[in-house]
Protein backbone atom coordinates (compact mmCIF):
# COMPACT_ATOMS: atom_id res chain seq x y z
CA UNK A 1 0.00 0.00 0.00
CA UNK A 2 1.56 3.65 -1.00
CA UNK A 3 -0.80 6.05 0.21
CA UNK A 4 -4.40 5.47 2.19
CA UNK A 5 -7.65 5.55 0.42
CA UNK A 6 -10.95 6.12 2.06
CA UNK A 7 -11.93 3.22 0.24
CA UNK A 8 -11.22 0.69 2.80
CA UNK A 9 -8.84 0.24 6.03
CA UNK A 10 -5.19 -1.49 6.26
CA UNK A 11 -5.85 -4.95 5.50
CA UNK A 12 -5.40 -7.48 8.18
CA UNK A 13 -3.67 -11.23 7.57
CA UNK A 14 -6.92 -12.91 6.15
CA UNK A 15 -7.41 -9.70 3.83
CA UNK A 16 -3.72 -9.99 2.88
CA UNK A 17 -3.97 -13.62 2.15
CA UNK A 18 -6.49 -13.07 -0.14
CA UNK A 19 -5.14 -9.89 -2.05
CA UNK A 20 -2.28 -12.50 -2.64
CA UNK A 21 -4.47 -14.55 -3.76
CA UNK A 22 -6.08 -12.23 -6.50
CA UNK A 23 -2.55 -11.08 -7.10
CA UNK A 24 -1.17 -14.14 -8.29
CA UNK A 25 -4.47 -15.30 -10.12
CA UNK A 26 -4.42 -11.79 -12.43
CA UNK A 27 -0.55 -12.32 -12.90
CA UNK A 28 -1.48 -15.49 -14.07
CA UNK A 29 -4.16 -14.65 -16.43
CA UNK A 30 -1.93 -11.46 -17.74
CA UNK A 31 0.80 -14.01 -18.32
CA UNK A 32 -1.48 -16.30 -20.14
CA UNK A 33 -2.74 -13.54 -22.45
CA UNK A 34 0.78 -11.93 -23.44
CA UNK A 35 1.58 -15.53 -24.37
CA UNK A 36 -1.55 -16.12 -26.52
CA UNK A 37 -0.50 -12.46 -28.21
CA UNK A 38 3.16 -14.07 -28.58
CA UNK A 39 1.65 -16.94 -30.20
CA UNK A 40 -0.61 -15.05 -32.24
CA UNK A 41 2.22 -12.72 -33.77
CA UNK A 42 4.59 -16.20 -34.30
CA UNK A 43 1.21 -18.05 -36.01
CA UNK A 44 1.05 -15.41 -38.31
CA UNK A 45 4.50 -14.96 -39.27
CA UNK A 46 5.15 -12.28 -37.79
CA UNK A 47 8.87 -12.39 -36.87
CA UNK A 48 10.29 -14.01 -40.02
CA UNK A 49 13.69 -12.96 -41.06
CA UNK A 50 12.04 -11.42 -44.38
CA UNK A 51 10.14 -8.99 -42.32
CA UNK A 52 12.52 -7.62 -40.15
CA UNK A 53 15.68 -7.82 -42.01
CA UNK A 54 14.58 -4.17 -43.96
CA UNK A 55 15.24 -2.45 -40.63
CA UNK A 56 19.11 -3.18 -40.57
CA UNK A 57 19.62 -1.48 -44.33
CA UNK A 58 20.63 1.75 -44.11
CA UNK A 59 17.90 3.54 -46.34
CA UNK A 60 14.89 2.49 -44.24
CA UNK A 61 17.02 3.38 -41.10
CA UNK A 62 17.77 6.74 -42.86
CA UNK A 63 13.83 7.15 -43.75
CA UNK A 64 12.66 6.28 -40.24
CA UNK A 65 15.21 8.95 -38.72
CA UNK A 66 14.08 11.73 -41.38
CA UNK A 67 10.57 10.90 -40.79
CA UNK A 68 11.36 10.64 -36.62
CA UNK A 69 13.38 14.61 -37.88
CA UNK A 70 10.05 15.86 -39.58
CA UNK A 71 7.95 14.46 -36.27
CA UNK A 72 10.49 16.82 -33.97
CA UNK A 73 10.14 19.65 -36.57
CA UNK A 74 6.45 20.14 -36.66
CA UNK A 75 6.58 19.55 -32.71
CA UNK A 76 9.29 22.61 -32.63
CA UNK A 77 7.72 24.78 -34.51
CA UNK A 78 4.41 24.15 -33.25
CA UNK A 79 5.48 24.65 -29.40
CA UNK A 80 7.14 27.79 -30.19
CA UNK A 81 4.33 29.36 -32.26
CA UNK A 82 1.50 28.13 -29.92
CA UNK A 83 3.11 29.30 -26.71
CA UNK A 84 3.04 33.13 -28.23
CA UNK A 85 -0.24 32.68 -29.44
CA UNK A 86 -1.03 31.54 -26.06
CA UNK A 87 0.60 34.91 -24.57
CA UNK A 88 -1.11 37.15 -27.44
CA UNK A 89 -4.23 35.73 -26.76
CA UNK A 90 -4.10 35.51 -22.84
CA UNK A 91 -3.17 39.04 -22.82
CA UNK A 92 -5.99 39.82 -24.79
CA UNK A 93 -8.48 37.68 -22.33
CA UNK A 94 -6.81 40.00 -19.19
CA UNK A 95 -6.89 43.44 -21.19
CA UNK A 96 -8.72 45.89 -19.26
CA UNK A 97 -10.06 47.21 -23.15
CA UNK A 98 -13.71 45.63 -24.37
CA UNK A 99 -12.60 44.90 -27.26
CA UNK A 100 -9.61 42.80 -27.70
CA UNK A 101 -11.17 40.89 -24.41
CA UNK A 102 -14.08 39.83 -26.64
CA UNK A 103 -11.93 39.33 -29.63
CA UNK A 104 -9.79 37.33 -27.66
CA UNK A 105 -12.56 34.96 -25.98
CA UNK A 106 -14.02 34.40 -29.44
CA UNK A 107 -11.26 33.40 -30.79
CA UNK A 108 -10.16 31.22 -28.11
CA UNK A 109 -13.78 29.54 -27.55
CA UNK A 110 -13.80 28.89 -31.14
CA UNK A 111 -10.80 27.00 -31.57
CA UNK A 112 -11.51 24.64 -28.39
CA UNK A 113 -14.81 23.74 -29.33
CA UNK A 114 -13.29 22.62 -32.79
CA UNK A 115 -11.23 19.55 -33.42
CA UNK A 116 -7.40 20.43 -35.09
CA UNK A 117 -8.06 17.76 -37.79
CA UNK A 118 -10.72 19.87 -39.36
CA UNK A 119 -8.26 23.02 -38.93
CA UNK A 120 -5.71 21.21 -40.31
CA UNK A 121 -7.68 19.79 -43.21
CA UNK A 122 -9.24 23.29 -43.77
CA UNK A 123 -6.08 25.14 -44.00
CA UNK A 124 -4.51 21.89 -46.16
CA UNK A 125 -7.31 21.92 -48.25
CA UNK A 126 -9.49 24.86 -48.73
CA UNK A 127 -6.21 27.18 -48.48
CA UNK A 128 -3.95 24.96 -50.67
CA UNK A 129 -1.39 25.39 -48.21
CA UNK A 130 1.97 23.07 -47.77
CA UNK A 131 1.35 19.40 -45.36
CA UNK A 132 4.13 21.16 -42.89
CA UNK A 133 2.85 24.75 -42.71
CA UNK A 134 -0.75 23.44 -42.49
CA UNK A 135 -0.34 20.82 -39.95
CA UNK A 136 2.19 23.56 -37.79
CA UNK A 137 -0.92 26.17 -37.99
CA UNK A 138 -3.49 23.89 -37.19
CA UNK A 139 -1.73 22.99 -34.35
CA UNK A 140 -0.84 26.23 -33.05
CA UNK A 141 -4.26 27.52 -33.16
CA UNK A 142 -5.96 25.02 -31.24
CA UNK A 143 -2.53 24.53 -28.30
CA UNK A 144 -2.10 27.95 -28.43
CA UNK A 145 -6.21 28.75 -27.73
CA UNK A 146 -5.74 26.06 -24.44
CA UNK A 147 -2.14 27.40 -23.53
CA UNK A 148 -3.92 30.85 -23.01
CA UNK A 149 -6.46 29.26 -21.30
CA UNK A 150 -3.44 28.15 -18.74
CA UNK A 151 -1.89 31.24 -18.53
CA UNK A 152 -5.15 33.27 -17.62
CA UNK A 153 -5.56 30.37 -14.91
CA UNK A 154 -2.43 30.96 -13.74
CA UNK A 155 -2.88 34.47 -13.55
CA UNK A 156 -6.13 34.43 -11.93
CA UNK A 157 -4.22 31.57 -9.33
CA UNK A 158 -1.58 34.24 -8.17
CA UNK A 159 -2.74 35.48 -4.31
CA UNK A 160 -5.05 38.60 -4.71
CA UNK A 161 -2.75 40.50 -2.32
CA UNK A 162 0.17 40.06 -4.89
CA UNK A 163 -1.38 42.50 -7.58
CA UNK A 164 -2.62 44.33 -4.74
CA UNK A 165 0.50 45.39 -3.20
CA UNK A 166 2.88 45.43 -6.44
CA UNK A 167 -0.72 48.67 -7.53
CA UNK A 168 -0.07 50.31 -3.73
CA UNK A 169 3.85 50.49 -4.17
CA UNK A 170 2.41 52.17 -7.39
CA UNK A 171 3.30 50.30 -10.21
CA UNK A 172 1.23 49.94 -13.63
CA UNK A 173 -0.67 47.56 -14.98
CA UNK A 174 2.03 46.59 -17.40
CA UNK A 175 4.70 46.46 -14.42
CA UNK A 176 2.18 44.36 -12.23
CA UNK A 177 1.54 41.74 -14.83
CA UNK A 178 4.89 41.64 -16.10
CA UNK A 179 7.19 41.69 -12.82
CA UNK A 180 4.66 40.42 -10.40
CA UNK A 181 2.26 38.10 -11.56
CA UNK A 182 2.97 36.98 -15.29
CA UNK A 183 6.57 35.21 -13.70
CA UNK A 184 4.52 33.78 -10.64
CA UNK A 185 1.76 31.96 -12.76
CA UNK A 186 4.35 30.66 -15.50
CA UNK A 187 6.30 28.67 -12.42
CA UNK A 188 2.96 27.75 -11.52
CA UNK A 189 1.32 26.69 -14.48
CA UNK A 190 4.88 25.38 -15.83
CA UNK A 191 3.81 21.18 -15.34
CA UNK A 192 0.61 22.19 -17.27
CA UNK A 193 1.79 23.92 -19.84
CA UNK A 194 4.83 21.31 -20.51
CA UNK A 195 1.84 18.56 -20.62
CA UNK A 196 -0.02 20.74 -23.21
CA UNK A 197 2.96 20.42 -25.27
CA UNK A 198 2.59 17.09 -24.92
CA UNK A 199 -0.90 16.90 -27.04
CA UNK A 200 0.93 19.07 -29.47
CA UNK A 201 3.65 16.00 -29.40
CA UNK A 202 0.79 13.50 -29.96
CA UNK A 203 -1.23 15.35 -32.13
CA UNK A 204 1.84 16.00 -34.78
CA UNK A 205 1.13 12.75 -35.76
CA UNK A 206 -2.42 14.04 -37.63
CA UNK A 207 0.22 15.16 -40.06
CA UNK A 208 0.35 11.44 -41.76
CA UNK A 209 -3.61 12.25 -42.48
CA UNK A 210 -2.38 15.16 -45.04
CA UNK A 211 0.76 13.46 -46.02
CA UNK A 212 2.95 15.41 -44.16
CA UNK A 213 6.16 13.04 -44.55
CA UNK A 214 6.83 12.49 -40.63
CA UNK A 215 7.45 9.23 -38.55
CA UNK A 216 3.93 7.40 -39.02
CA UNK A 217 4.35 8.33 -42.91
CA UNK A 218 7.66 6.89 -43.02
CA UNK A 219 6.51 3.59 -41.07
CA UNK A 220 3.88 3.67 -43.88
CA UNK A 221 5.73 3.24 -46.40
CA UNK A 222 8.02 0.65 -44.93
CA UNK A 223 4.94 -1.14 -44.18
CA UNK A 224 3.36 -1.32 -47.80
CA UNK A 225 6.68 -2.54 -49.25
CA UNK A 226 5.90 -5.69 -51.26
CA UNK A 227 9.58 -6.56 -51.51
CA UNK A 228 9.62 -7.00 -48.07
CA UNK A 229 6.69 -9.03 -47.41
CA UNK A 230 4.30 -6.32 -45.81
CA UNK A 231 6.18 -5.89 -42.77
CA UNK A 232 3.11 -3.78 -40.67
CA UNK A 233 3.33 -5.84 -37.67
CA UNK A 234 7.00 -4.82 -37.07
CA UNK A 235 6.76 -1.43 -38.17
CA UNK A 236 4.15 -0.77 -35.15
CA UNK A 237 6.72 -2.60 -33.22
CA UNK A 238 9.10 -0.16 -33.63
CA UNK A 239 7.54 3.00 -33.84
CA UNK A 240 4.71 2.57 -31.37
CA UNK A 241 7.81 2.29 -28.53
CA UNK A 242 9.43 5.20 -29.77
CA UNK A 243 6.52 7.64 -30.06
CA UNK A 244 5.25 6.38 -26.60
CA UNK A 245 8.48 6.85 -25.32
CA UNK A 246 9.08 10.53 -26.57
CA UNK A 247 5.32 11.27 -24.70
CA UNK A 248 6.39 9.16 -21.66
CA UNK A 249 9.30 11.05 -21.45
CA UNK A 250 8.09 14.80 -21.88
CA UNK A 251 5.01 13.46 -19.43
CA UNK A 252 7.90 12.29 -16.92
CA UNK A 253 9.55 15.60 -17.08
CA UNK A 254 6.48 17.73 -16.82
CA UNK A 255 5.90 16.01 -13.48
CA UNK A 256 9.41 16.11 -11.89
CA UNK A 257 8.64 19.89 -12.24
CA UNK A 258 5.41 19.82 -11.01
CA UNK A 259 6.91 18.19 -8.07
CA UNK A 260 10.18 20.54 -8.20
CA UNK A 261 8.01 23.83 -8.33
CA UNK A 262 5.77 22.56 -5.42
CA UNK A 263 8.54 22.60 -2.98
CA UNK A 264 10.01 25.71 -4.21
CA UNK A 265 9.91 28.30 -1.80
CA UNK A 266 8.68 30.88 -5.05
CA UNK A 267 5.62 29.21 -5.78
CA UNK A 268 3.92 29.87 -2.15
CA UNK A 269 1.31 32.87 -3.58
CA UNK A 270 -0.15 30.46 -6.20
CA UNK A 271 -0.75 26.47 -6.27
CA UNK A 272 1.39 24.65 -8.44
CA UNK A 273 -0.60 22.91 -11.30
CA UNK A 274 -1.07 19.14 -12.00
CA UNK A 275 0.99 17.99 -14.45
CA UNK A 276 -2.44 17.25 -16.52
CA UNK A 277 -3.78 19.08 -19.87
CA UNK A 278 -6.25 21.21 -19.06
CA UNK A 279 -9.20 20.02 -18.76
CA UNK A 280 -12.31 23.21 -18.66
CA UNK A 281 -15.30 22.59 -19.94
CA UNK A 282 -15.90 25.27 -22.94
CA UNK A 283 -17.35 28.60 -21.82
CA UNK A 284 -16.17 27.51 -18.09
CA UNK A 285 -14.65 30.22 -16.31
CA UNK B 1 -25.88 28.30 -48.31
CA UNK B 2 -26.88 25.96 -51.33
CA UNK B 3 -24.04 23.40 -50.20
CA UNK B 4 -26.21 22.59 -46.55
CA UNK B 5 -29.29 22.68 -48.48
CA UNK B 6 -28.66 20.35 -51.57
CA UNK B 7 -26.21 17.93 -49.92
CA UNK B 8 -28.77 17.84 -46.68
CA UNK B 9 -28.88 14.39 -46.55
CA UNK B 10 -25.29 13.90 -46.80
CA UNK B 11 -24.54 16.12 -44.27
CA UNK B 12 -26.72 14.24 -42.39
CA UNK B 13 -25.24 11.22 -42.48
CA UNK B 14 -21.93 12.41 -41.77
CA UNK B 15 -23.43 14.46 -38.87
CA UNK B 16 -25.12 10.94 -37.20
CA UNK B 17 -21.93 9.08 -38.12
CA UNK B 18 -19.76 11.17 -36.10
CA UNK B 19 -22.79 11.73 -33.24
CA UNK B 20 -23.04 7.37 -32.81
CA UNK B 21 -19.38 6.87 -32.72
CA UNK B 22 -19.39 9.00 -30.21
CA UNK B 23 -21.72 8.05 -28.33
CA UNK B 24 -20.78 4.14 -28.77
CA UNK B 25 -17.32 5.16 -27.67
CA UNK B 26 -18.20 7.26 -25.07
CA UNK B 27 -19.88 3.79 -23.57
CA UNK B 28 -16.85 1.58 -24.08
CA UNK B 29 -14.56 4.48 -22.69
CA UNK B 30 -16.90 5.28 -19.60
CA UNK B 31 -17.31 1.53 -18.60
CA UNK B 32 -13.85 0.81 -19.15
CA UNK B 33 -12.58 3.77 -17.55
CA UNK B 34 -14.41 2.71 -14.50
CA UNK B 35 -12.83 -0.73 -14.63
CA UNK B 36 -9.59 0.46 -15.22
CA UNK B 37 -10.11 3.50 -12.02
CA UNK B 38 -11.32 0.66 -9.64
CA UNK B 39 -7.95 -1.57 -10.53
CA UNK B 40 -5.62 1.52 -10.09
CA UNK B 41 -7.38 2.20 -6.37
CA UNK B 42 -7.74 -1.50 -5.98
CA UNK B 43 -5.94 -3.06 -2.64
CA UNK B 44 -4.19 -5.54 -4.55
CA UNK B 45 -0.71 -4.92 -6.25
CA UNK B 46 -1.40 -6.26 -9.68
CA UNK B 47 -4.64 -4.45 -10.38
CA UNK B 48 -2.64 -1.94 -9.58
CA UNK B 49 0.34 -2.12 -11.72
CA UNK B 50 -2.51 -2.91 -14.72
CA UNK B 51 -4.12 -0.26 -14.13
CA UNK B 52 -1.59 1.71 -13.82
CA UNK B 53 0.16 0.39 -17.29
CA UNK B 54 -2.96 0.30 -19.40
CA UNK B 55 -3.52 4.88 -18.15
CA UNK B 56 0.58 5.18 -19.05
CA UNK B 57 0.48 3.60 -22.00
CA UNK B 58 -2.33 4.52 -23.52
CA UNK B 59 -2.17 8.45 -22.31
CA UNK B 60 1.17 8.30 -24.37
CA UNK B 61 -0.04 6.89 -27.56
CA UNK B 62 -1.08 9.46 -30.50
CA UNK B 63 -4.25 8.69 -31.14
CA UNK B 64 -3.11 8.62 -35.16
CA UNK B 65 -1.00 5.69 -33.87
CA UNK B 66 -3.25 3.78 -32.16
CA UNK B 67 -6.03 4.02 -34.95
CA UNK B 68 -3.08 2.90 -37.54
CA UNK B 69 -2.35 -0.10 -35.41
CA UNK B 70 -6.08 -1.40 -34.45
CA UNK B 71 -7.08 -0.41 -38.37
CA UNK B 72 -5.03 -1.82 -40.45
CA UNK B 73 -3.36 -4.70 -37.92
CA UNK B 74 -5.79 -5.94 -36.02
CA UNK B 75 -7.02 -7.62 -39.80
CA UNK B 76 -3.34 -9.37 -39.78
CA UNK B 77 -4.25 -11.44 -36.73
CA UNK B 78 -7.61 -12.76 -38.52
CA UNK B 79 -9.68 -10.30 -36.84
CA UNK B 80 -11.68 -8.14 -39.50
CA UNK B 81 -14.83 -5.87 -38.13
CA UNK B 82 -16.69 -3.58 -39.66
CA UNK B 83 -14.07 -0.01 -39.69
CA UNK B 84 -16.87 1.81 -36.99
CA UNK B 85 -16.18 -1.00 -34.78
CA UNK B 86 -12.64 -0.47 -35.63
CA UNK B 87 -12.64 3.10 -34.59
CA UNK B 88 -15.30 2.92 -31.47
CA UNK B 89 -12.82 0.19 -30.32
CA UNK B 90 -9.78 2.54 -30.58
CA UNK B 91 -11.48 5.72 -29.02
CA UNK B 92 -13.10 4.32 -26.21
CA UNK B 93 -9.65 2.33 -25.54
CA UNK B 94 -7.79 5.78 -25.54
CA UNK B 95 -10.43 7.88 -24.18
CA UNK B 96 -11.14 5.00 -20.93
CA UNK B 97 -7.55 6.60 -19.83
CA UNK B 98 -8.47 9.66 -19.68
CA UNK B 99 -11.56 8.83 -17.92
CA UNK B 100 -9.92 6.76 -15.67
CA UNK B 101 -7.49 9.31 -14.35
CA UNK B 102 -10.46 11.60 -14.00
CA UNK B 103 -12.68 9.19 -11.68
CA UNK B 104 -9.46 8.01 -9.70
CA UNK B 105 -8.73 11.80 -8.89
CA UNK B 106 -12.29 12.16 -8.00
CA UNK B 107 -11.98 9.09 -5.27
CA UNK B 108 -8.99 10.74 -4.06
CA UNK B 109 -10.67 14.22 -3.43
CA UNK B 110 -12.87 12.24 -0.61
CA UNK B 111 -11.47 13.12 2.91
CA UNK B 112 -9.92 9.65 4.12
CA UNK B 113 -11.78 10.29 7.62
CA UNK B 114 -15.44 9.37 5.44
CA UNK B 115 -14.55 6.05 4.74
CA UNK B 116 -13.17 5.69 8.14
CA UNK B 117 -16.44 7.12 9.75
CA UNK B 118 -18.64 5.01 7.24
CA UNK B 119 -16.27 1.52 8.28
CA UNK B 120 -16.92 2.50 12.31
CA UNK B 121 -20.50 2.40 11.98
CA UNK B 122 -20.09 -0.50 10.56
CA UNK B 123 -20.58 -0.09 6.98
CA UNK B 124 -19.60 -3.18 4.35
CA UNK B 125 -17.05 -2.06 1.90
CA UNK B 126 -20.08 -1.83 -0.64
CA UNK B 127 -22.50 0.19 1.30
CA UNK B 128 -18.75 2.17 2.10
CA UNK B 129 -18.36 2.63 -1.83
CA UNK B 130 -22.02 3.67 -3.22
CA UNK B 131 -23.55 5.39 0.26
CA UNK B 132 -20.43 7.58 1.01
CA UNK B 133 -17.28 7.66 -1.54
CA UNK B 134 -19.08 7.28 -5.21
CA UNK B 135 -21.55 9.62 -4.50
CA UNK B 136 -18.93 12.48 -3.09
CA UNK B 137 -16.59 11.19 -5.89
CA UNK B 138 -19.62 12.04 -8.68
CA UNK B 139 -19.58 15.29 -7.99
CA UNK B 140 -16.23 16.39 -8.49
CA UNK B 141 -15.66 14.53 -11.49
CA UNK B 142 -18.79 16.05 -13.41
CA UNK B 143 -16.46 19.12 -15.14
CA UNK B 144 -13.22 16.90 -16.35
CA UNK B 145 -15.74 13.99 -17.35
CA UNK B 146 -17.57 16.36 -19.66
CA UNK B 147 -14.37 17.91 -21.02
CA UNK B 148 -13.16 14.07 -21.93
CA UNK B 149 -16.33 13.21 -23.68
CA UNK B 150 -15.73 16.85 -25.52
CA UNK B 151 -12.55 15.89 -26.57
CA UNK B 152 -13.65 12.59 -27.82
CA UNK B 153 -16.94 14.01 -30.03
CA UNK B 154 -13.58 16.17 -31.95
CA UNK B 155 -11.33 13.05 -32.06
CA UNK B 156 -13.61 11.43 -33.50
CA UNK B 157 -12.87 13.31 -36.71
CA UNK B 158 -9.45 11.07 -37.17
CA UNK B 159 -11.61 8.27 -38.22
CA UNK B 160 -13.13 10.05 -41.02
CA UNK B 161 -9.40 9.21 -42.34
CA UNK B 162 -9.58 5.82 -41.63
CA UNK B 163 -12.82 5.20 -44.29
CA UNK B 164 -15.53 5.40 -41.71
CA UNK B 165 -18.74 7.96 -42.47
CA UNK B 166 -19.05 10.57 -40.33
CA UNK B 167 -18.71 14.45 -40.67
CA UNK B 168 -15.12 15.76 -41.83
CA UNK B 169 -15.34 12.86 -44.37
CA UNK B 170 -18.30 14.43 -46.09
CA UNK B 171 -15.57 16.81 -47.49
CA UNK B 172 -14.00 14.55 -50.07
CA UNK B 173 -17.54 13.70 -51.75
CA UNK B 174 -18.65 17.44 -51.94
CA UNK B 175 -15.01 18.82 -53.30
CA UNK B 176 -15.89 15.83 -55.59
CA UNK B 177 -18.77 17.79 -56.71
CA UNK B 178 -17.35 20.88 -57.29
CA UNK B 179 -18.67 23.02 -54.53
CA UNK B 180 -17.28 26.07 -52.57
CA UNK B 181 -14.23 23.93 -50.31
CA UNK B 182 -14.71 27.23 -47.71
CA UNK B 183 -18.59 27.01 -47.43
CA UNK B 184 -17.99 23.19 -47.29
CA UNK B 185 -16.09 23.25 -44.52
CA UNK B 186 -17.89 26.70 -42.47
CA UNK B 187 -21.27 23.89 -42.35
CA UNK B 188 -18.60 20.82 -40.86
CA UNK B 189 -17.57 22.71 -38.37
CA UNK B 190 -20.88 24.58 -37.75
CA UNK B 191 -22.01 20.48 -36.89
CA UNK B 192 -18.62 20.19 -34.78
CA UNK B 193 -19.70 23.08 -32.33
CA UNK B 194 -23.76 21.74 -32.55
CA UNK B 195 -22.40 18.49 -31.03
CA UNK B 196 -19.40 19.95 -28.71
CA UNK B 197 -21.72 22.79 -27.45
CA UNK B 198 -24.92 20.13 -26.59
CA UNK B 199 -22.40 18.01 -24.46
CA UNK B 200 -20.81 20.75 -22.89
CA UNK B 201 -24.61 22.30 -22.26
CA UNK B 202 -25.20 18.63 -20.75
CA UNK B 203 -22.57 18.52 -18.35
CA UNK B 204 -23.02 22.24 -17.90
CA UNK B 205 -26.58 21.35 -16.46
CA UNK B 206 -25.38 17.98 -14.64
CA UNK B 207 -23.16 20.33 -12.44
CA UNK B 208 -25.72 22.58 -11.98
CA UNK B 209 -27.38 19.88 -10.20
CA UNK B 210 -25.09 17.71 -9.08
CA UNK B 211 -21.56 19.82 -8.44
CA UNK B 212 -20.49 21.13 -5.52
CA UNK B 213 -20.94 24.38 -4.32
CA UNK B 214 -17.59 26.02 -4.39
Amino acid sequence: MTSATALYDIPGPAARRRHLLYGLASTALILALAGWILHLLFDTGQFTAAKWTPFAYKGIQELLLRGLGNTLKAFAYASVLSLALGAVLAAGRLSEHRAPRWVSTLLVEFFRAMPVLVMIFFIFVALKVQPLPALVAGLTLYNGSVLAEVFRTGVHAVARGQGEAAYALGMRKTQVMTYVLVPQAVRAMLPAIISQLVVALKDTSLGFLITYEEFLHAGKLIASNLDYDLPFIPVVLVISPIYIGMCMLLSWFAGWVARRERRSPRTKAADVAPAEPETLLPGQQ
Amino acid sequence: MDVLTDNFSLYGKGFLGTVELTVYASALALVLGFVMASFRVAPVGSFRVIGTVWVTVLRNTPLTLLFFAVMLGLPRFGLVLPFELFAVLALGCYTSAFICEALRSGINTVPLGQGEAARSLGMTFSQTLSAIVLPQAFRTVIPPIGSTLIALAKNSAIAGAFSVTELLGTYRTLSELGYDIVWTFVWIAAGYLIITLTISALFHLLERHWGVAR
